[in-house]
């Protein structure tokens, strides 16, 4: 394992600590060892608070900033954060006027996040959440309470923490999060295994000259594994399931390729030429474009697309200065 | 009439300790078939920060589950630290305000214990996961118990449930957690939740039973 360690048990710990020299002027500790707050949250605002497994740097730590999230939970690698956590989350981002818990849909993270909440309540925390489930690829369009949250869950972070900036209520940053989720549809390829530094093994295989279309963020196994296309190719396969996921035609859009942590971002850019040219055939306008590593897997080869439909609210939302470790507008 | 005395909570839990410790690998290795390949790893970090925190001291049987609890679900996240941290408080209510344990107290601390975990999950027996071990092993404890069958023998029942309940994951098709995504894939192997809780609940037989017979002799 050509990995940059210490104790594989304490790796998050570690890291943790890195990304506290590293950057003060984003984050600050607080009374939680695995929760980190926002250095210098505006007053008076909804607290925006997310959380979920590490491994997917900058997800989701690199979230927390201005026109952003408040606090982030933070947990093993490719594991919830525990209750604890995310209660101390909500109490750091708490200013009163209650907290959104913006996160994904996977068992860890909402049983702990259930109990959080249900500890917040003795405390007189007001918490409400949006769950993401944005992966295409995890269930169909009719069991969307199934599918998990990927890469959409950044536009979700980004509309919910620019409705809170604005001085929004809590059930108006909770309106428009769940809005911008539902308006993402994604889908991930996988090129390459990853391993978790403790278990020392890679966590799946993916033969030599193969892709996984439909691949999760912590190697849920996808819809298919096929010969690896070329950029072309690979860019409709993605875009195939994200188009017939919602009718995106004739709107704008907001794109983002994340990759999944060890593909070189000059091939995301690549991957997304071929994207704009198959939106801009099927009529569909682009609006912005993220393409980076935004929400990763370890050391997976791959990438995700999330193409997310725009209205006019949706918008300047999108927009919206923001400031951050991950993304800057 | 057996009982199991409740002021060797330290000793009980510290055979669980051990159980899952030395099956750290495997149950990572378990659990990397179909997830995510971290279950060994996040329950021997739980157990061993449990073991260590109360180095020393000698618990009862509910004070030490309570202890467990809470640190499992304060330290481990994930879906197993909510799972078993209330299974484990669930048995830890239960039994705190008692000096000794007969063949029908002990089955309703379990019972307890699955009630609490039913409290946070929606999980059911069939979708491959701990509960595929944990409802079947409480059930034919009590019916063993129902039958006026001994503590021993109760224990055996418990032990078989356990282990009959556990292999029949592997014919399961996956509805929660991670390994729900795989589908039909998620077939022909163990669930590792069902087969950590098995592991904890053979070792509760063995530990349990050990005591009652240094209590007989």
């Amino acid at each position: 394992m050509q990995r940059i360690i210490n104790d594989p048990d304490n790796v998050v710990d570690d890291a943790v600590r890195g990304y506290l020299r590293a950057s003060p002027e984003f984050y600050a500790a607080t009374d939680h060892p695995r929760v980190l707050k926002y250095a210098a949250t505006t007053s008076g605002k909804v607290g925006v608070v997310t959380g979920g497994g590490s491994g997917h740097e900058p997800a989701f730590l690199g979230y927390v900033g201005d026109g952003l999230c408040d606090a982030v939970a933070i947990g093993e690698i490719f594991s919830s954060p525990t209750a604890d956590a995310f209660l101390e989350a909500f109490r750091v981002a708490d200013q009163g006027r209650g907290v959104a818990c913006l996160y994904g849909n996977y068992a860890g993270d909402n049983m702990n996040v259930k109990m959080a909440r249900q500890m917040a309540e003795m405390e007189s925390i007001d918490v409400k959440t949006v769950i993401a489930r944005d992966d295409v690829a995890s269930a169909p369009a009719d069991q969307r309470e199934k599918r998990r949250g990927v890469a959409g869950e950044i536009m979700m972070w980004k509309v919910g923490g620019a409705a809170a900036a604005r001085h929004d209520d809590l059930d108006e940053v909770i309106r428009l999060a769940q809005k911008a989720v539902d308006a993402c549809s994604s889908i991930g390829v996988g090129l390459s295994s990853c391993t978790i530094p403790a278990n020392g093994k890679p966590n799946f295989t993916i033969a030599p000259g193969h892709m996984e279309l439909g691949i999760g963020h912590h190697g849920e196994p996808g819809i298919e594994v096929v010969p690896l296309p070329d950029a072309k190719a690979m860019a409709d396969a993605m875009c195939d399931p994200v188009l017939a996921d919602q009718d995106f035609t004739g709107g704008d859009v907001a794109v983002l390729i994340s990759g999944l942590g060890a593909t070189p971002v000059m091939e995301l850019n690549l991957l997304y030429a071929h994207v704009a040219d198959r939106l801009e055939a099927e009529g569909i306008t682009v609006h912005r474009a993220d393409i980076g590593n935004y929400f990763t897997s370890l050391e997976m080869m791959g990438a995700t697309l999330t193409v997310m439909k725009l209205d006019e609210e949706l918008k300047p939302l999108v927009d919206a200065p923001a400031r951050s470790l991950a993304i800057t507008r | 009439m057996q009982f199991l005395d409740t002021s060797h909570g330290s000793d009980i839990l510290g055979d669980l300790v051990d159980v899952i410790l030395d099956n750290r690998d495997y149950l990572s290795e378990v659990d990397g078939s179909i997830g995510d390949g971290d279950h060994g790893i996040n329950m021997a970090k739980g157990f061993r920060l449990y073991s260590e925190s109360i180095q020393g001291q000698s618990l009862s049987l509910a004070k030490a589950f309570t202890t467990l609890a809470n640190t499992l679900m304060g330290s481990i996240g994930g879906s197993m630290g909510p799972l078993y941290g209330s299974l484990f408080l669930g048995m830890g209510n239960a039994s705190k305000d008692l000096d000794t344990l007969d063949a029908r107290t002990f089955g309703d601390m379990l019972s307890a214990g699955l009630e609490s975990i039913q409290s946070i999950s929606d999980a059911n027996v069939g979708d491959k996961c701990l509960l595929d071990t944990l409802v079947p092993a409480v059930m034919d404890y009590r019916h063993a118990v129902d039958d006026d069958d001994s503590f021993t023998s109760a224990l055996q029942a418990l032990r078989n449930g356990a282990e009959r309940g556990c292999e029949s994951t592997r014919e399961l098709e996956a509805k929660i957690g991670r390994a729900a995504r795989l589908g039909e894939r998620s077939k022909g192997h163990l669930d590792a939740g069902a087969v950590s809780c098995c592991l904890l609940l053979v070792r509760l037989a063995d530990s349990t039973e050990r005591h009652l017979e240094r209590a007989a002799a």
